[in-house]
C-alpha cells in the first residue's frame, strides 16, 4: 500500500518568476485587493490541495524596481481568506526576528478560530540588511542567534496556546464565574530575548496547537526545524538529496519545495520558462529546483521523491494563476489516476489532514488527578 | 439638510456591561459572533464596526478576574476576517501605541485598507505602567507624561510611511514596477528609515480614532485625529465636551466637521416606557450580580470586601487611599476614594440600598433608555444640537444585541432624514464625510 501524497502550493505575488507580473493575465495591482487571494485559494481548495502558504518578509519583497516590490501582510491575507473557504490549510509566513511572541501567538489563534482549525504559520527570521532597521533597531551579528531567538519565539507562542485549559470558560450563574481561572496559566517564559508572562488573551485554538512550519536549507534552521516545527519545507535538488535531508530533519513531515512550470506539452513549458527568464538579465535561478515539464513527469519525480522519504510537496508556481491551475486541474488528477492522492476534501483540521496527532494541553490537569 | 448621524457598533467587552450569564448570550470568540454583528450593522447601513485590543488579562488582587467576559480574539486578524463577510462596513480597531511599532502597525493597516477596499480604522490608545508590558519585549517603559508624545509621534510617523508610495503605475512592456517607499523618520520617540513595503492603500490615510480625554488627549485628537471616541454621553455634559474639542481646531488649520466626536453609549429598547424602564433594571442585575457588586465595590475601597454580603449594607471601614490599586489591566476610575464612598453611603442611606442595589444605582446606567421612537428621537436631539455628531453603539448581548436597534430604531432615523437610506461611499473615510 503506497501512503498517499501531502500536497501544498506556495502563493506568492503573481508568482514565483521575479519577472511573472510581467505576462500575468492580471495586472500587478490585483495582488493588493482581497479577492485575488479568494479566488487563488479556492482554486487550492477545488484541487483538494492540503494547504497554501502565504510568502512574506518583514521588509519589502524586494526593493529592484523592476520586480514588484510591495506586499500585503500575509497573516491578514490569510485571515481575509479564511471565512470564504472550508476545507484547506491556511499556513501565511511571519518573522519571530522583529515581532512580539505575544502578538503572533494570538493573531495565529484568532487565524485558527476563523477557519474553524486550519491555521498554521511558517516562522521565519528577518537577517536581511536593512530590516532592524525599519524598526530602529540595531542588527543581529550571528545567524545562529536568530534562529535561537526563533526557538524562544515558538516556545513563547506554543505555551500560549496551551495557556488557557480547553474547557476553562464556564459560564457558572450559580458563582457568577466565566472562566475557571485554575484552569488558566501564566505561562513565565524568560529568555535571552525576551520574557513573556501570559497566560494568553485568546482561549485555547480550535487545533490546541495550530500546525508550526519552516523552510530550511542548512544545518542551523535543521536543527531548528527539528525541533520546533511541526512541518519543514526542505529543497532537494534530487531524490538522493532529498534521501539525505530527511535524514537531517527527524521528527516534523517533511515536504520538498519545487519550482513548476506546468503544460500539457514539455516544450510549452520550456518555453514560458525562457520567455520570462528572457525579460531578465540572466536567467533566474530559486534555492529550489525549478521543474518544467508535464504533469505526468512531474508526477514521476514527486514520486520517485517521495520513495526517498518526503512525506509531501510544496508547489511554488513559477507563474500565477496560470502553474496554479495546472497543479490543480492537470497534475491532481493524474496522481489522483495513480492512486495517490485524495479524491474527497480533506475533513477535518489542517493537523488530521496532515496526520500530526491531536495536540496534548501542556498545563491539562490529567481527569481526576488532583490539583496540586 | 439636517445633520446626518454617524452609527458605529462595539462588539461587547470584557467588561461587566456584556452579559454572559442570559440564555442567549453566545459566543465570545467564535467568528460567527463577530460576523453576525457585523452584518448586522450592515444591514442598518452602519459606518462602521469596532473592536477593542487585549494586551493581558485583567487582574483583581493578584488573581485573573474571572466575574466579566474573559478572553477574545486578535483585533487585527478578526477585522480581516470581516473584510471577507462585509462590503461598505469600516472595520475599526484599538491598537495600542505602546505594544505595536509603526512600520508593522502602519503595514497591518494599510493591509487592513487594501483588503477592505478602503475600510480600515484604527483607533489609537496608549498604556504606561509595567502590567501589560510583561508580555512584551521592552516591558513598561512608558512614562505616563510620555503616553501622547508617543501616539502623536506614531501616528507622524504612520502617516509618513503611508504616504512614501505614489499611486501605482507600473509598466510591464519597460519592466518597471515601482520606485517608491523609500522613508527615513528622525525623532524623539522613533528613529527608523528603508522602504515600506506595501503600496498606498485606497483611503490612503486609514481614519484615526483616539480615546483619550484628558487635556492631553483632546489637544491630540485635535491635532491629528479624523474622530474621538468619548465617554460624554450626558446632553449638557457631551454639549460641553464638543465646544471645547470643537474650538481647539482652529489652532490646527481645522474645519470643525473635519473631526468627529462619537461617544459610546448603550440602549434598552422597549414597546412602552414602562416596560423599556423595567427591561434596563433586569439587564442592570444581570450585569452586576452579586460577586460583581463586591468586586466593583472593592475598586473604590481597594481592599479585599470577599467577606460582604452585596445583599446587605456598606461596609463601615474607609476605603485604603494609601495602597497601591488592586485592580490591574483597565485604566483607574475613581480619584478620591474618600469623596466616592462617602457620595454612596449617601445615596445607600436615604434610598435604603443594599451593597448591589447601590451599584446598579451608581455605575453604569444605560444611556438610551425608552421605546424605538423616543429613543430615535433622543439620538436626533444630540445630534442636532451639538452633543456629538453620532454614537458608537455597545450592546449587552453577545451577538444578538444590535438586532432590535436596527430593525427598529434606524429606520425612524432615516424617516426623519439624519440617516442615510443606502450607503453613498465604498470606502470608510467617504461614509464619515472625511476629506
Amino acid at each position: 500500500m503506497t501512503s498517499p501524497l501531502h500536497l501544498a502550493v506556495a502563493l506568492d505575488g503573481l508568482g514565483w518568476h521575479p519577472a511573472a507580473w510581467r505576462t500575468s493575465t492580471h495586472e500587478a495591482a490585483d495582488v493588493f485587493r482581497g479577492d485575488y487571494w479568494v479566488r487563488l485559494v479556492q482554486e487550492a481548495e477545488a484541487g483538494l490541495l492540503d494547504l497554501v502558504t502565504f510568502e512574506d518578509t518583514f521588509g519589502p519583497p524586494t526593493d529592484a524596481p523592476g520586480e514588484l516590490n510591495g506586499r500585503l501582510d500575509a497573516v491578514l491575507v490569510a485571515s481575509r481568506v479564511a471565512p470564504v473557504t472550508e476545507h484547506i490549510g491556511l499556513v501565511p509566513v511571519a518573522t519571530t526576528t522583529l515581532t512580539e511572541p505575544f502578538h503572533l501567538s494570538t493573531a495565529i489563534a484568532t487565524l485558527d478560530y476563523l477557519s474553524s482549525g486550519r491555521a498554521g504559520w511558517q516562522a521565519r527570521v528577518s537577517a536581511r540588511p536593512g530590516e532592524a532597521a525599519l524598526l530602529g533597531r540595531p542588527a543581529a551579528s550571528e545567524l545562529s542567534e536568530l534562529f535561537d531567538e526563533a526557538a524562544d519565539a515558538v516556545e513563547v507562542v506554543r505555551r500560549l496556546w496551551d495557556s488557557w485549559e480547553d474547557d476553562a470558560i464556564i459560564r457558572d450563574v450559580a458563582t457568577g464565574r466565566y472562566i475557571d481561572r485554575d484552569r488558566l496559566h501564566y505561562v513565565d517564559f524568560a529568555g535571552e530575548f525576551f520574557t513573556v508572562k501570559g497566560p494568553s488573551i485568546v482561549p485555547r485554538p480550535p487545533q490546541g496547537q495550530p500546525v508550526v512550519a519552516a523552510l530550511a536549507h542548512a544545518a542551523v534552521p535543521y536543527e531548528f526545524a527539528s525541533r520546533s516545527a511541526d512541518l519543514v519545507f526542505v529543497t532537494p535538488s534530487d531524490a538522493q538529496d532529498a534521501a539525505e535531508i530527511v535524514r537531517r530533519v527527524p521528527g516534523p513531515k517533511v515536504f520538498a519545495d519545487l519550482v513548476v512550470f506546468l503544460d500539457d506539452h514539455a516544450p510549452a513549458a520550456h518555453e514560458r520558462r525562457g520567455r520570462l527568464d528572457a525579460l531578465l538579465t540572466e536567467p533566474w535561478q530559486s534555492d529550489a529546483l525549478i521543474f518544467a515539464g508535464t504533469p505526468e513527469q512531474l508526477a514521476d519525480l514527486l514520486l520517485s521523491w517521495r520513495d526517498a522519504g518526503v512525506d509531501g510537496f510544496r508547489l511554488r508556481p513559477g507563474a500565477l494563476p496560470y502553474d496554479l491551475e495546472a497543479i490543480t486541474r492537470l497534475l491532481v488528477p493524474v496522481l489522483q489516476d495513480r492512486g495517490v492522492f485524495r479524491t474527497t476534501p480533506p475533513p477535518g483540521s489542517l493537523r488530521s489532514t496532515l496526520g500530526l496527532p491531536p495536540a496534548v494541553n501542556r498545563y491539562a490537569t490529567p481527569e481526576g488527578a488532583p490539583v496540586a | 439638510m439636517p445633520k446626518q448621524i454617524i452609527l458605529a457598533a462595539h462588539f461587547p467587552g470584557v467588561n461587566n456591561t456584556t452579559v454572559w450569564s442570559d440564555p442567549e448570550a453566545g459566543s465570545q470568540i467564535d467568528f460567527a459572533s463577530f460576523k453576525h454583528l457585523a452584518r448586522t450593522a450592515e444591514r442598518g447601513r452602519f459606518d462602521f464596526f469596532f473592536l477593542a485590543e487585549g494586551l493581558r488579562l485583567r487582574e483583581q488582587r493578584g488573581l485573573i478576574h474571572d466575574l466579566d467576559v474573559v478572553g477574545r480574539p486578535d483585533t487585527l486578524t478578526v477585522l480581516a476576517g470581516l473584510a471577507a463577510v462585509t462590503t461598505h462596513l469600516g472595520l475599526a480597531g484599538t491598537l495600542n501605541a505602546t505594544f505595536h511599532e509603526p512600520y508593522e502597525l502602519a503595514r497591518q493597516l494599510a493591509t487592513l485598507d487594501h483588503l477592505s477596499g478602503g475600510r480600515a480604522a484604527w483607533n489609537v490608545v496608549t498604556s504606561s505602567g509595567p502590567f501589560f508590558g510583561e508580555n512584551f519585549r521592552k516591558g513598561g517603559f512608558l512614562d505616563y507624561a510620555d503616553r501622547y508624545k508617543r501616539a502623536g509621534e506614531f501616528i507622524d510617523t504612520a502617516r509618513e510611511l503611508w504616504d512614501s508610495w505614489e499611486p501605482l503605475a507600473p509598466d510591464r512592456d519597460a519592466g518597471f514596477f515601482a520606485d517608491t517607499g523609500t522613508f527615513r523618520h528622525t525623532g524623539a520617540q522613533f528613529d527608523i528609515g528603508g522602504r515600506f513595503g506595501v503600496p498606498r492603500s485606497p483611503q490612503g490615510h486609514p481614519v484615526i480614532l483616539q480615546a483619550g480625554d484628558s487635556d492631553g488627549g483632546r489637544e491630540l485628537a485635535a491635532a491629528k485625529a479624523d474622530a474621538i471616541f468619548s465617554r460624554h454621553h450626558q446632553l449638557e455634559d457631551g454639549r460641553e465636551f464638543y465646544r471645547d474639542v470643537k474650538a481647539r481646531l482652529a489652532r490646527y488649520g481645522r474645519d470643525p466637521d473635519s473631526l468627529k466626536i462619537i461617544p459610546g453609549v448603550s440602549f434598552v429598547l422597549g414597546d412602552t416606557l414602562a416596560d423599556a424602564q423595567e427591561k434596563a433594571h433586569h439587564i442592570r442585575r444581570q450585569q452586576v450580580s452579586p460577586q460583581t457588586a463586591i468586586l466593583l465595590l472593592e475598586q473604590v475601597w481597594n481592599t479585599d470586601l470577599s467577606a460582604y454580603d452585596a445583599e446587605g449594607p456598606l461596609p463601615e471601614i474607609d476605603p485604603q487611599v494609601d495602597a497601591e490599586s488592586i485592580i490591574q489591566g483597565r485604566a483607574a476610575q475613581h480619584a478620591d476614594r474618600l469623596a466616592t464612598a462617602a457620595e454612596w453611603r449617601g445615596i445607600a442611606e436615604q434610598k435604603s440600598l443594599s451593597i448591589r442595589e447601590l451599584i446598579i444605582e451608581v455605575t453604569g446606567r444605560q444611556s438610551f433608555i425608552g421605546t424605538t421612537a423616543t429613543v430615535a428621537a433622543e439620538l436626533d436631539e444630540y445630534v442636532q444640537t451639538d452633543a456629538c455628531d453620532g454614537f458608537i453603539l455597545v450592546p449587552h448581548l453577545t451577538p444578538g444585541g444590535l438586532d432590535d436597534f436596527v430593525d427598529g430604531v434606524v429606520p425612524l432615523l432615516q424617516e426623519r432624514g439624519v440617516f442615510r437610506n443606502e450607503y453613498g461611499s465604498t470606502t470608510l473615510r467617504g461614509n464619515l464625510g472625511l476629506a
